[in-house]
């Protein structure tokens, strides 16, 4: 008990000094996740606000496909990537596996699926409510999905920051894909799976506390936000 | 530029409408003719089918049977506004949301704030033109509901109760848009269960019952001596 007291005293210290490898790990971090999830919203936002509103043949079934992507292992993602970017892989000249853009890739792959699924039950709750006075002001289906897109947005926000999230978290694709290298492709959460297995805990647990407080940080902006917005708009 | 208007639609022929909502056919053999100018109330029981008859005018549901026959050249959506009995406003000022309305159907520009704030004063709102819709009061959201509709300068206008949730002071107000809408050379068709409101507004009745029309009577007629039976029972408080 005490050694882990002992750990979690360095660690708080590593975080408030700035550890330069500690730093390095986090900034990683951020920007492979934060550009993962922009990615995963221009993508799966508009795709999930199209399955709402839209009247198409076999529409269930991709109801059902998106849902169920929401499931998809990591590790087969990670495979699939790896199996894209590696050099005998069609995209194998771009030779980008075992760098950042493949992290990107692989968690932009494992969170549209979850952005998509949720803001289409978001933005069907809303065409539901809208679909009359839009049809009534004579407005056109692409027209409706951005204006859906856009008085939805505190509820996708939420759904946005659920989806970067899911992309912090990662492990297993990210293992694969960007071979956890230090100083390259090496990101707070197999940092703090490599360093737990070589019991340097300090580490592991100041990139856990990080980690927790950005989780913590990102739900209180959202919860705040909503309840500005309840308040000021109604 | 001002942006063309609307054509003019009227008159309006329904030929033998039927709706069916899932197993309920809601109107039957529903066939009446609008002229312009004039002010048409729909009136009816509980269940009646006036509100499906206006969604059905209005194209937001579509029909089992029957066609509708426009003027001259058919059609012309723009022709058209509807102001519901809880209208959804969208998440932004009042003014954004009449300017929205605008142009999906073509304003541009300048021309575009000049009629959404016209609108706004011609309903007494101008005062909240950047109050948020959402947080606007029930009479002044049906308010920016009608001003919103009025913008687009339908030759048409359906009102679904309009004044159904809304206190004395507001549903006068209310009236008085009407009245102003029409005067400005509007045809108003509207369902109500307020027979005051009916009164002071119609001009004609379209009666229905069961799904059916029973009477397409001029108003005064119909609170004097209606033609059915089913009114009569209807003005008397016999009928639910």
């Amino acid at each position: 008990m005490a050694d882990i007291f002992a750990s979690f005293a360095l660690a708080l210290r590593m975080v408030a000094e700035g550890d330069p490898e500690f730093a390095g790990i986090v900034a990683l971090s951020l920007t492979v996740s934060l550009a993962s999830a922009a990615l995963a919203c221009a993508v799966g936002l508009p795709l999930g606000a199209a399955v709402a509103v839209g009247s198409f043949p076999g529409r269930r079934a991709v109801i059902v496909l998106m849902n169920a992507l929401l499931g998809l292992p990591s590790v087969v993602v990670g495979l699939l990537v790896y199996l894209l970017l590696s050099r005998a892989g069609p995209l194998g000249d771009l030779g980008i596996l075992f760098t950042p853009p493949a992290i990107v890739i692989a968690q932009t792959l494992l969170v549209i699926p979850m952005v998509a699924a949720l803001s289409r039950q978001t933005v069907e709750d809303a065409w539901q409510e809208y679909r009359e006075q839009l049809t009534s002001l004579n407005v056109r289906t692409t027209r409706a999905i951005a204006t859906l897109l856009w008085d939805a947005r505190l509820s996708l926000f939420t759904v946005a920051l659920a989806g970067l999230g899911r992309a912090f978290s990662e492990v297993g694709a990210v293992m694969i894909v960007g071979g956890n290298v230090d100083g390259v492709t090496r990101v707070m959460t197999t940092a703090i799976a490599l360093k737990t297995a070589e019991g340097e805990l300090p580490l592991a647990l100041a990139l856990g506390i990080v980690l927790l407080t950005i989780v913590l940080a990102l739900n209180a902006a959202a919860y705040l936000l909503r309840e500005w917005s309840a308040r000021r708009h109604g | 530029m001002a942006s063309a208007g609307p054509r003019e639609v009227l008159p309006l022929e329904a030929r033998g409408l039927r709706v069916r909502l899932g197993e309920r056919e809601v109107l039957r053999d529903v066939s009446f003719r609008l002229e312009p100018g004039l002010r048409t109330v729909i009136l009816g029981p509980n269940g009646a089918g006036k509100t499906s008859l206006l969604r059905a005018l209005h194209g937001l549901i579509p029909l089992a049977g029957g066609a509708l026959a426009w003027a001259g050249a058919g059609r012309d959506r723009r022709a058209e506004a509807m102001v519901f009995q809880h209208p959804v406003m969208l998440r932004r000022s009042a003014l954004a949301n009449i300017e929205y309305a605008l142009a999906v159907n073509g304003v541009k520009g300048a021309e575009r704030r000049s009629r959404a704030r016209d609108a706004l004063e011609r309903t007494g709102l101008a005062g909240l033109a950047e109050r948020h819709a959402r947080v606007l009061s029930g009479g002044e959201r049906q308010r920016l509901a009608i001003a919103r509709a009025w913008a687009l300068r339908p030759r048409i206008l359906y009102l679904d109760e309009p004044t159904a949730s809304l206190d004395p002071s507001a549903s006068a107000a209310v009236e008085q848009e009407i009245a102003r809408i029409h005067a400005a050379g509007t045809r108003i068709v509207m369902t109500t269960h307020r027979l005051g409101l009916a009164r002071r507004i119609a001009d004609e009745i379209l009666f229905i019952d069961g799904g059916k029309l029973v009477e397409q009577t001029p108003a005064d007629r119909f609170f004097e001596a209606p033609r059915s039976e089913e009114a009569r029972q209807f003005l008397n408080g016999e009928l639910p």
